[in-house]
């Protein structure tokens, strides 16, 4: 148990707990995203409806406006959809799938593109020239353009029966191949500072195997930035993937997130049913700000001249 | 005469310049240009001369942190060139490093004890968890630190002790030759004393045998017992500590030994100084002949026309030099 409680003390008085402690802002965002977070997760239980469970909607119940509104009820909150499903409930649910593929794909993009940074930063040659080139030519396109480029194709590779099964998968990797580039490249650069640093040579004069050098030495002393870009790379991904599905290419119908709650409203927006897309809109806004300015804080904080 | 520990023959190091993925290299530096020489059991060869004469290239080359271009590195009667991988390893047991520069030779995320305990890990020299943190307690306390350090990270230490660390890292090998690279270069002047010491100590106690690679030529005069001075990538002289102190035979050393400051003022206004004319030429395209003669006092027509051999002018007394 003391080393649980020293632990906690270190952690409690480290440069970045007494930081956190004393910015508002990143208090702010920090609450903020643990409140998206929590009614993601637990949208389940905090939910007022199952919205897609059929049993529970009525179809009577549609197009209603929110509560505080003349024809509002207290039963729906944010209003309900064209098929009476309750806004708010779907949003939660929306949430869900949104910061689940978000977190995914960050996992992803900076799984593959700190491995291809590292390989490439600490062996050079050839093989550094070639994945570094790559990387150019994929950054000279839009990320958003190479997500729904590696969508079509997967859609057209995959069998017709699994595409709502896999559609998730797809999206995920489809947006985490178009953001490796950024860790990649930021990996890279600080590998290459480290590979000259005398501790590194010195693990090459103890013996240690160039893949244990790159593991045990390089990696974490360049992981700093990879963790400031993960962060705000959530955010974009989050956006990306409501973009995508806002387009209908990106989630199935059968699991709607935020993007596509949005678009679906879309089509009421014109004849007067503005909450539909409204909320959905607002909340994608508040989760991708609130991810945002905890990056933003991140990158101050680790940052030693800004301190 | 014992067999040496370390026979360097003809080390050859030329790095291409320049020269992209598609084009040719536009030159070669020739960092190390033919140097030999030989280091006995148990003892310090002193290699001096100034920054970007090649003789930390040579220390490199010694530890296979570079491949030469050409030439042997025998040790312990094993030409470490022709080694692979794996072969390689078992023989870095044997031939340790210390750094120059303490801040940057520890890895800042790991403690002195992780530190430590990586050699002892990574050659199974000791498997045991408890008989590991023994070993490191020994180590610690070898190189004049606390047991408590080993918890420590390197930030929370002096730039002395995190040499100590560096030194102890070193020792966990146990090893045969330990190349120093500047080792006191970045110290204070106080500390520079203290870490000079343990290393004498350390010899006397371990056996050691020492490359010691440095520009300040007191400290050199103080640990070596035989002294070699490079210039642009050649050895120019090779003696015996005192012989080379006191009756340099080539005219770069004088003119070295002669810029080296003497703490007595009276003597210091007396003496003759040998001031040399330019700069370093460039290892891109160096001299014709004898590398040194642009900037010789003495140099006649033949020093740039001919090289110099490495010559025993006097028993253990090797000089490059057409007129010594």
């Amino acid at each position: 148990m003391p080393a649980v409680a020293g632990w906690a003390r270190r952690a409690w008085d480290h440069d970045l707990a007494w930081s956190f402690r004393h910015s508002p802002v990143a208090l702010l965002a920090a609450f903020l995203t643990l409140v998206c977070i929590g009614g993601a997760v637990l949208a389940p239980w905090v939910a007022p409806q199952n919205p897609y469970d059929s049993a529970t909607l009525s179809l009577s119940d549609g197009f209603t406006p929110p509560a505080w509104t003349e024809k509002g009820t207290r039963k729906y909150l944010l209003g309900t959809d064209d098929q009476g499903r309750d806004v708010l409930s779907t949003i939660l649910y929306g949430a869900r799938i949104s910061l689940g593929v978000g977190l995914a794909s960050v996992l992803f993009s900076a799984l593959l593109g700190v491995s291809l940074g590292l390989v490439s930063g600490y062996l050079g040659g050839r093989l550094d020239a070639f994945i570094m080139r790559v990387a150019d030519i994929q950054l000279s396109f839009p990320a958003i353009l190479i997500a729904l480029l590696i969508d079509g194709t997967a859609r057209i590779a995959l069998p017709r029966e699994a595409h709502d099964a896999l559609a998730l998968y797809v999206l995920v990797v489809a947006i985490g191949l178009s953001k490796w580039v950024d860790y990649a490249r930021t990996v890279r650069g600080s590998t290459l500072v480290e590979k000259g640093k005398d501790y590194v040579q010195a693990a090459r004069v103890i013996g240690r195997r160039p893949l244990a050098i790159m593991v045990h030495h390089v990696l974490p002393n360049a992981m700093g930035p990879v963790l400031v870009i993960a962060t705000i790379n959530i955010a974009t991904a989050i956006i990306t993937e409501a973009t995508l599905s806002f387009l209908g290419v990106g989630v199935p119908p059968t699991q709607p997130s935020l993007g596509t709650l949005i678009r679906v409203g879309n089509d009421f927006l014109i004849s007067g049913e503005w909450w539909i897309s409204l909320f959905p809109g607002a909340a994608l806004v508040l989760l991708v700000l609130a991810v945002n300015l905890l990056g933003d804080w991140l990158r101050d904080a680790l940052n030693p001249r800004l301190r | 005469m014992t067999q040496p520990l370390l026979e360097v023959h003809d080390l050859v190091m030329h790095f291409p310049v320049g020269g992209g993925m598609f084009s040719k290299p536009a030159g070669v530096v020739r960092a190390i240009d033919g140097v030999s020489f030989n280091i006995r059991k148990g003892e310090t060869l002193g290699l001096v001369g100034e920054s970007g004469c090649g003789k930390t290239t040579t220390g490199r080359c010694i530890l296979q942190l570079e491949r030469p271009t050409s030439g042997r590195i025998v040790f312990e009667g094993i030409d470490m060139v022709t080694l692979d991988a794996a072969e390689l390893r078992a023989v870095r047991r044997r031939v340790q490093v210390i750094f120059q520069d303490p801040y940057s030779s520890l890895n800042p995320r790991m403690t002195v004890g992780q530190i430590l305990e990586e050699p002892l890990k990574v050659h199974r020299l000791v498997r045991d968890k408890g008989e590991r943190e023994l070993r490191v307690r020994d180590l610690l306390v070898q190189v004049g630190l606390l047991p408590q350090h080993a918890g420590r990270y390197p930030h929370q230490l002096s730039g002395g002790q995190r040499q100590r660390v560096g030194i102890a890292r070193a020792l966990a090998m146990e090893p045969a030759l330990i190349v120093c690279d500047e080792p006191v270069s970045a110290l204070d002047v106080s500390i520079q004393a203290q870490i000079i010491n343990l290393l004498e100590e350390l010899q006397a106690r371990l056996g050691l045998t020492y490359l010691f690679i440095a520009h300040d030529l007191s400290v050199v005069r103080h640990i070596s017992d035989r002294v070699a001075v490079m210039y642009l990538g050649k050895i120019v002289e090779l003696a015996d500590r005192n012989a080379l102190y006191e009756e340099p035979l080539h005219p770069y050393t004088r003119a070295l030994l002669s810029a080296v400051p003497i703490p007595d003022p009276k003597i210091e206004a007396k003496r003759e100084r040998t001031v040399l004319r330019g700069e370093v030429p460039s290892p891109l395209n160096p001299p014709t002949g004898c590398v040194f003669h642009p900037r010789c006092p003495i140099a006649v027509d033949r020093c740039s026309a001919e090289i110099p051999p490495l010559r025993e002018i006097r028993p253990g007394h090797w000089v490059a030099c057409h007129l010594a």
